[in-house]
């Protein structure tokens, strides 16, 4: 979409960019905090463990780290008892075959009962805030607002058919419990669980390159600059210069991943003359290990200036931080001040997951300050929503090309189209999970999650749960690396016995 | 603790018991079954027939796999409201095996999923999210090794019943759109014979999945069927003649550009190239997260998401449909299609409530 108003020269009404930075603010938030709880905390909390836990020290704990009500002994006494009685059943559903007792979980049972109650809270919280997306793009999952020149929302306080005074209502109301849960539940649980695993700001630091395209724009320029969390780029761990972003730096490898490429694999193509021609040359199914000598994963791999980069909340929090972002900076000294470590750790799988914590808070910050922007456009009798001028193919020149860059959670998203007579002539995406899962390239260079995971203590090779941390980290997508992480998991195991 | 149906008390391990267990009430377990009857198309006289069909039955097993997917319908199951996602997975199911909510991973996780297979031949839930690649041997989605075409197949013809999440398990969905270059194929054309249950749209609407499993658990039968599998209380009515919208198509008031007068006052969304009038799909009852929204709801024409093919067969998804003739609700179902017409005829007959509790009559019969 932004790649087409990019090639297409369209500029979006204001009302657009603050709705699209609204959607994608609460996205974050949202995501980040399923991400943490659901997703990853079970790396670190053993839920089993919780059953030990003393109620009333579990009380005292969280009162000691929140004022969130949810807090009394009483509480924690009824989590456990519906804990026991669902151990006790013999069917645990998806906590079966897991990693309990493990010598790796390192938290009290007070902290894993505390954790296993918010990891409770957080599934009720999450479906609830994400009703802004409801009210702005339709529905969640899988939005259905978003046009090329803006947005299918209409705007009219007069109307009981647009957003009027009682969606902004019904916004802010979520944004404040968004808000709220964050403050007072996912930083100081990540907090907690994160002064029991100092030793993992050792490992999982990966390439030590980050990328970040910047998100939530300022002004309503296509690919603007001016945004609230900057683009840039930090190479080598060093925070004291902040690079440009220069899109045709990009290019993509298939020398290690099941393409071809028209004059060679070991020839790196920017993604305007990006081809996707698969060839697949593993084993036939079923087998048991891919040669990663040879071409072994359906990633490409994505690099700029020749270089691996890791992207994410940690790469968007290091550019801030280095570009002197006043209120990145400010958390991220709260937390490292807590935590009673320097900046160093960042670089690291407890800093990648601490991270994510740290943009959630300051963009939950933000989602009342960009309803407010709405409102007052509102107010002014703005209610403009959609550049109609290229709306119909026939106005548009026979050839034309664009990129647009965006933010996913879980790291820089990048498209680029080439147009021909009014239709897609080629278009390409470098989506987060190949930056960050990517193969290796023609120079043999690894890409930040096989980097991240060499020299990650692995007590027990059946039982990889240190692995699944800094996988984890990442914020893998699910649906097209997994495979890859299988992969990449077998891999390490055999590096480090060997 | 009184039982409604007085039929004795709460079978151990049922999903009631479940429900007590984490401290919610009698009133609390009847409201979920009230709601659960109105989603089915139910009478509310049916609610203690559902109570006591919950109270009886053990939590029952599902496997969720996922293939050629987004993760899509996994996130619309954790939107679940009714019951809660919590309570849906630790409570009403025994979710044993998902990729991604599962604390477990690789031969962990593939030991719980091949060990509901062994143990539980003939007696779990299969669900599928994401399309099957049947192009080349299956080279374009492996798991563990495994394709997905050897898993499925394993995995569903082993299970009491399959549902296919979403229009990718359904009908092939977005890697199955033209060319359609890994041989991307839905569930039932990759495991011919077996009972699949397809609740397409993209993703599928969570509270579909949740009815069907509840009116298996009552019933001990699956919901009536179209002849595209889907269950007619979700899909047997087109979105445009339970469209909140209608009386502005009928009055010729449409929408004719983004953000226009008309846009902003509700109009009929036909002209922006809403496929309401092609799709079969209960988004306007039901909505999502919670009701408070869905596509036309929010300004924004559907798109199809629940049709087969509907990446080929519903682009541009800007541009209108074709004739679409005015008034009237069944008139015009035979120029959509006439299998799709007379599934619309037998979906009323099918909601009589006698004839879904008979459960396995053919939909003939009904006829």
């Amino acid at each position: 979409m932004r790649a087409v108003e990019n090639a297409l020269n369209i500029t979006i009404p204001d009302n657009a960019r603050i709705i699209r930075n609204l959607i994608t603010g609460i996205q974050y938030v949202q995501d980040h905090v399923i991400h943490f709880y659901h997703l990853h905390a079970l790396d670190w909390v053993d839920i089993v463990s919780a059953l030990k836990a003393d109620p009333a020290r579990t009380s005292q704990l969280a009162q000691s780290i929140s004022d969130w009500h949810n807090s009394s002994t009483a509480y924690f006494k009824s989590v456990k008892d519906r804990l026991k009685a669902f151990v006790e059943s013999g069917q645990i559903g998806p906590f079966s075959n897991a990693y309990w007792g493990h010598k790796a979980y390192k938290l009290p049972p007070e902290a894993n009962l505390m954790a296993v109650a918010h990891y409770l809270e957080a599934l009720d919280w999450q479906r609830d805030v994400i009703k802004i997306h409801a009210t702005l793009g339709a529905k969640n999952p899988h939005l259905q607002t978003y046009l090329v020149g803006g947005m299918a929302v209409p705007i009219d306080p007069n109307s009981q058919n647009a957003l009027n005074a009682d969606s902004i209502a019904f916004i802010s109301g979520l944004a404040k419990k968004a808000l709220e849960f964050v403050q007072k539940v996912y930083i100081p649980d990540l907090l907690a669980v994160a002064s029991f695993y100092k030793d993992w700001a050792a490992y999982g630091a990966g390439v030590g390159n980050y990328l970040a395209y910047g998100v939530f724009e300022q002004d309503t320029r296509s690919n603007t600059e001016n945004l609230y969390f900057p683009r840039g780029i930090i190479l080598n761990k060093d925070l004291s210069k902040v690079h440009p972003v220069d899109h045709k730096k990009i290019t993509e490898y298939v020398t290690h991943s099941w393409y071809e490429y028209p004059d060679g694999d070991d020839k790196a193509r920017h993604p305007w003359d990006g081809v996707t021609n698969y060839k697949y040359t593993g084993p036939k199914p079923p087998y048991k290990f891919l040669d990663t000598d040879k071409k072994y994963s359906w990633l490409k791999a994505p690099r700029y200036e020749d270089r691996p980069m890791e992207v994410g909340p940690l790469a968007r929090m290091l550019v801030a931080y280095a570009s002197g972002h006043k209120r990145v900076q400010e958390v991220v000294q709260y937390v490292l001040k807590k935590l009673n470590v320097g900046p160093a750790v960042l670089f690291s799988t407890l800093g990648r997951t601490a991270a994510r914590g740290i943009e959630t808070l300051v963009t939950a910050e933000m989602l009342p300050v960009w309803l407010d922007e709405l409102a007052a456009n509102m107010k002014k009798g703005d209610y403009r929503i959609h550049n109609n001028e290229r709306w119909d193919p026939s106005t548009w020149p026979r050839e034309a090309q664009g990129y647009g860059f965006h933010e996913a959670p879980r790291g820089a998203l990048g498209h680029w189209v080439k147009i021909k007579d009014g239709k897609i002539d080629n278009y390409q995406i470098v989506v987060p999970s190949t930056w960050n899962g990517s193969p290796r390239d023609a120079k043999g260079q690894r890409g930040p999650y096989e980097a991240a995971l060499i020299g990650t203590p692995v007590e027990d090779p059946e039982q990889p749960v240190e692995i699944l941390r800094t996988v984890h980290s990442f914020d893998p997508c699910m649906a097209c690396a997994v495979h890859v992480v299988d992969a990449d998991g077998n891999e390490v195991t055999r590096i480090k016995i060997v | 603790m009184g039982n409604a149906s007085g039929t004795g008390a709460p079978g151990r391990g049922s999903i009631y018991e479940s429900l007590l267990k984490r401290g919610l009430s009698r009133r609390d377990f009847l409201s979920f079954c009230s709601v659960m009857a109105a989603t089915l198309a139910l009478p509310a006289s049916l609610t203690p027939r559902i109570a006591e069909a919950l109270e009886k039955k053990e939590k029952p097993v599902l496997v969720w796999l996922e293939f050629q997917d987004c993760a899509g319908n996994t996130e619309s199951l954790l939107r679940a409201t009714k019951p809660t996602v919590g309570s849906l997975v630790l409570d009403v199911l025994d979710v044993e095996y998902h990729e991604t909510i599962m604390a477990a991973a690789g031969h962990q996780a593939e030991k719980s999923l091949y060990d509901v297979v062994k143990n539980k031949k003939g007696k779990y839930i299969a669900v599928v999210e994401g399309s099957i690649p049947v192009k080349d041997g299956g080279v374009y989605c492996c798991i563990g090794g495994r394709s997905a075409i050897d898993i499925v197949k394993e995995v569903c013809s082993n299970a009491m019943v399959t549902i296919a999440a979403g229009t990718c398990a359904a009908y092939g969905g977005l890697p199955a759109a033209a060319p359609n270059p890994t041989g991307a194929i839905g569930v039932k054309d990759a495991v011919p014979g077996i009972t699949v249950v397809n609740l397409p749209a993209c993703p599928m609407n969570v509270e579909n999945l949740t009815a069907t499993v509840v009116h298996f658990l009552t019933f001990g039968t699956l919901p009536p069927l179209d002849n595209l599998g889907r269950p007619l209380f979700a899909y047997g009515k087109r979105i445009h003649d339970n469209c909140e919208r209608r009386a502005h198509f009928d009055a010729g008031q449409f929408v004719r550009q983004w953000g226009d007068e008309g846009h902003r006052q509700g109009w009929c969304l036909y002209e922006m190239g809403c496929k309401g009038p092609e799709t079969f799909q209960n988004c306007p009852r039901i909505r999502w997260n919670e009701g408070v929204n869905w596509p036309v709801g929010a300004g924004h024409g559907c798109v199809g998401c629940a049709e087969p093919a509907f990446w080929d067969k519903m682009t541009p998804f800007y541009k209108r449909l074709p004739k679409v003739p005015g008034f009237g609700v069944e008139k015009t179902a035979d120029k959509v299609g006439a299998g799709l017409a007379a599934v619309t005829g037998a979906a009323i007959v099918a909601h009589g409530i006698g004839r879904v509790l008979s459960g396995g009559r053919k939909e003939k019969e009904e006829e």
